[in-house]
């Protein structure tokens, strides 16, 4: 096998795990692990040039290129506010040397898993990916060994193999749809093949397929009532993590239930994937709103946040048309680097305070200037304000939809006002106000957090001609 | 001979559902574990049986993994374990064994004619064994509903895990079958490595996981 871009994106990170597992000393792993994840965005932005071939394992399209760039460079910005981050714990020993050289391998087999999900061209080997990537996940989210994380972690690991258990029953129903069609082995599992022969699958399997697949993947990317491993297991982990999970993990699992509903898209005598899509995404996005205002911990509130928005970009994607699925992507872009930088602003905030409760932090804007004020400016962003570029993917999600079911539009814009109320009365207590709890400077890295707000901004204000030709491509694929 | 081969596929898969059953209403660990490798073994034979109608060597791995990993090695781990944690008495279920069961012959029944309506053009042996690999899943989810022992939770999970290797195999000629069973068993041993390792009894003095509710940070 020739070595490409295709290759990069899997060997660098496994290799780097590897590595990672036989290092000792933190600051020496820590870059290791922040190179890894530069050279293996590098690859992934390289595909963009030069497109890489893909073979009956392995797959490259306008599709997964989208997703692998973005899933690389935040894992690229997340490794160095780990570094920062992990930095700190060790100081005041919540984590030790051991964990933190197991910590920094399995961040890499994470972005390995994550990277193989996206690239995977055999619907069997895609869920091993996807398994392997909650595996890896569940290990880091039970680090700290205390009560609340090893609570965490295991109900995220019981709610997740059930995810993943049901998924891979809905993987076999489709191949038992394709086998006829397209033969025995192999063949049958592969994406590209299944895709060009989709029209003449058996529709009624295919139906009972997709149902266990968008129940088992629905899991992953959190929609409610299937969300509840969600909030702990990002409440409990290294916030790095939860930058992760939040960013990157709930995409990847969208882009399974993408894959298979283009399938179903394909078969004329299927159900319609996207009424299913469009109701689910709705509820989790209208309990996300209101669940955002009972809460006490910061890092739950933020996850509750994430569910909303993947319920937001569930339901554009279920909507479907060129214009709804652009503001899908548009939105999912977004969100992922709001988010991450919201994560990294939390991650130093709960280390300045030694707290993650709400009540016990507060006038952060004095506190501590810089972090507030980039909360701040990361939670406008999340809520939906202008000019950022939420505001604008959110608006376009909205109006598509007015055009073709105004209720619905109306429902999902009563989500996202109630969840931009939830947002600004916490963020009250947390930003302004009497300044409450430690005040010492802390030492933060900020350049991850404000690269990705600066990228947000700009995002809103003005879209490169080149991003919007190519999302436009991919929401026509997506049909 | 294809009557003969029917026969003893379906009453394979069969007596899977069967064994399932008999697991919902054990309220002892020990008699919990035993039925699971019972359970394990049927699979074995199931996967095993399919290996041999189908000429596909491959699946007999999938079978002795079955038999050796899941019918002998995670038991006796468990059994172990269940020792160590001082365990052994009773698990309690949520509601009575009676609507329990009801609920049970209520999702085999779903599961029958939603599959069997929608895989009408499926060759009838994977058709039955889709069939009766659903109600095995679908009764492993509802054990892991009514169960509140961490445990026994595991055990469910692992027979929903064990329908879908009767399904996969059912599958003629499906791929990667080998690789996805060896896949889970890798997942199955990190939950039984995490229950022992983690020492949930010596974190929360329970492994009911009724206990867990109250370390949640939001509830103090």
């Amino acid at each position: 096998m020739t070595f490409d871009a295709l290759t990069g994106v899997l060997l660098i990170p496994a290799a780097a795990a590897a590595l990672l597992a036989a290092l000792p000393g933190y600051r020496m792993t820590a870059s290791i692990n922040v190179i890894a994840a530069l050279l293996t965005f590098a690859a992934a932005v390289s595909m963009f040039f030069v497109e890489p071939r893909s073979g009956q394992y392995l797959l490259i399209d306008d599709l997964n290129k989208v997703f692998i760039a973005l899933t690389t460079l935040v894992g690229f910005t997340t490794a160095m506010f780990s570094a920062s981050y992990i930095g700190h714990e060790i100081e005041i020993g919540r984590l030790t040397p051991r964990f933190v050289r197991f910590y920094h391998a399995m961040y890499q087999a994470l972005m390995f898993a994550m990277n193989l999900a996206l690239v995977a061209n055999n619907i069997g080997l895609m869920w091993v990916a996807i398994e392997m990537a909650t595996l890896t996940t569940v290990l880091m989210v039970g680090i700290y060994r205390t009560h609340e994380a090893l609570e965490a972690a295991w109900k995220y690991f019981i709610l997740g193999s059930v995810g993943i258990g049901l998924a891979l029953f809905g993987t076999i129903l489709v191949y038992m749809a394709a086998q006829p069609v397209v033969g025995e082995g192999l063949e049958a599992m592969v994406w590209t093949a299944l895709i060009q022969r989709a029209g003449s699958f058996d529709p009624k399997l295919l139906d009972v397929a997709f149902i266990f697949l968008l129940l088992g993947y629905g899991t992953k990317v959190g929609l409610a009532p299937l969300h509840a491993w969600l909030p702990d297991a990002h409440a409990e982990g290294p916030t790095p993590i939860s930058a992760v999970l939040s960013g990157l993990l709930l995409n990847v699992a969208l882009y399974a239930l993408l894959r298979f509903k283009m399938l179903l898209a394909l078969d004329p005598g299927a159900i319609a994937p996207g009424p299913l899509m469009v109701t689910m995404g709705l509820i989790s996005c209208l309990f996300a709103a209101f669940m955002l205002y009972p809460r006490r911990d910061i890092k739950r509130l933020f996850a509750y946040s994430s569910i909303e928005h993947m319920g937001i970009i569930v339901f554009a994607f279920g909507m479907g048309g060129p214009l709804a699925n652009f503001a899908g992507l548009l939105h999912m872009t977004m969100h992922s680097l709001t988010k991450s930088a919201i994560f990294f602003a939390v991650g130093h905030i709960a280390q300045a305070k030694g707290t993650q409760k709400i009540a016990e932090m507060g006038g952060l804007t004095v506190t501590h200037p810089v972090l507030g004020w980039g909360l701040v400016l990361g939670v406008v962003a999340i809520a939906g304000l202008p000019p950022l570029g939420i505001f604008m993917s959110e608006f376009l999600v909205v109006t598509s939809t007015f055009a073709r079911a105004p209720w619905l539009a109306v429902l999902l814009a009563v989500g996202i006002l109630v969840g931009l109320g939830g947002l600004f009365l916490r963020l009250n207590g947390i930003a302004f106000g009497e300044p409450r709890g430690p005040a010492a400077p802390t030492r933060a890295y900020y350049a991850p957090m404000f690269a990705h707000l600066a990228i947000v901004l700009v995002a809103g204000v003005y879209l490169p001609s080149t991003l919007v030709t190519g999302f436009e491509n991919i929401a026509r694929l997506l049909g | 001979m294809h009557g003969f081969i029917f026969d003893v596929a379906h009453m394979l898969a069969g007596s899977l559902v069967l064994v399932s059953f008999m697991m919902l209403y054990q309220d002892r660990l020990y008699a919990l574990l035993n039925i699971f490798a019972l359970h394990a073994l049927v699979l074995a034979a199931s996967v095993a049986w399919q290996a041999y109608v189908q000429g596909a060597p491959h699946l007999f791995v999938t079978a002795g993994i079955a038999l050796i990993f899941k019918a002998a090695i995670i038991p006796t781990a468990l059994h172990r374990i269940i020792v160590r944690l001082g365990i052994h008495r009773e698990i309690e279920t949520v509601g009575g064994v009676g609507p329990t069961m009801l609920i049970g012959i209520g999702l085999v029944a779903l599961s029958m004619v939603v599959m069997l309506r929608v895989t009408a053009s499926v060759d009838p042996l994977a058709r039955e064994d889709l069939a009766f690999a659903l109600s095995v899943v679908l009764l492993g989810l509802l054990m892991m509903v009514t169960r509140r022992n961490a445990v026994s939770q595991v055990v469910g999970f692992m027979s929903l895990e064990n329908g879908l290797v009767l399904a996969a195999t059912g599958a003629r000629g499906m791929p990667l079958v080998v690789e996805i069973s060896v896949a889970f068993s890798v997942l199955i041993a990190f939950i039984v490595i995490g229950i022992f390792l983690f020492r949930i009894r010596e974190r929360f003095d329970t492994v009911d996981v009724r206990a867990l509710d109250r370390f949640r940070g939001e509830r103090q």
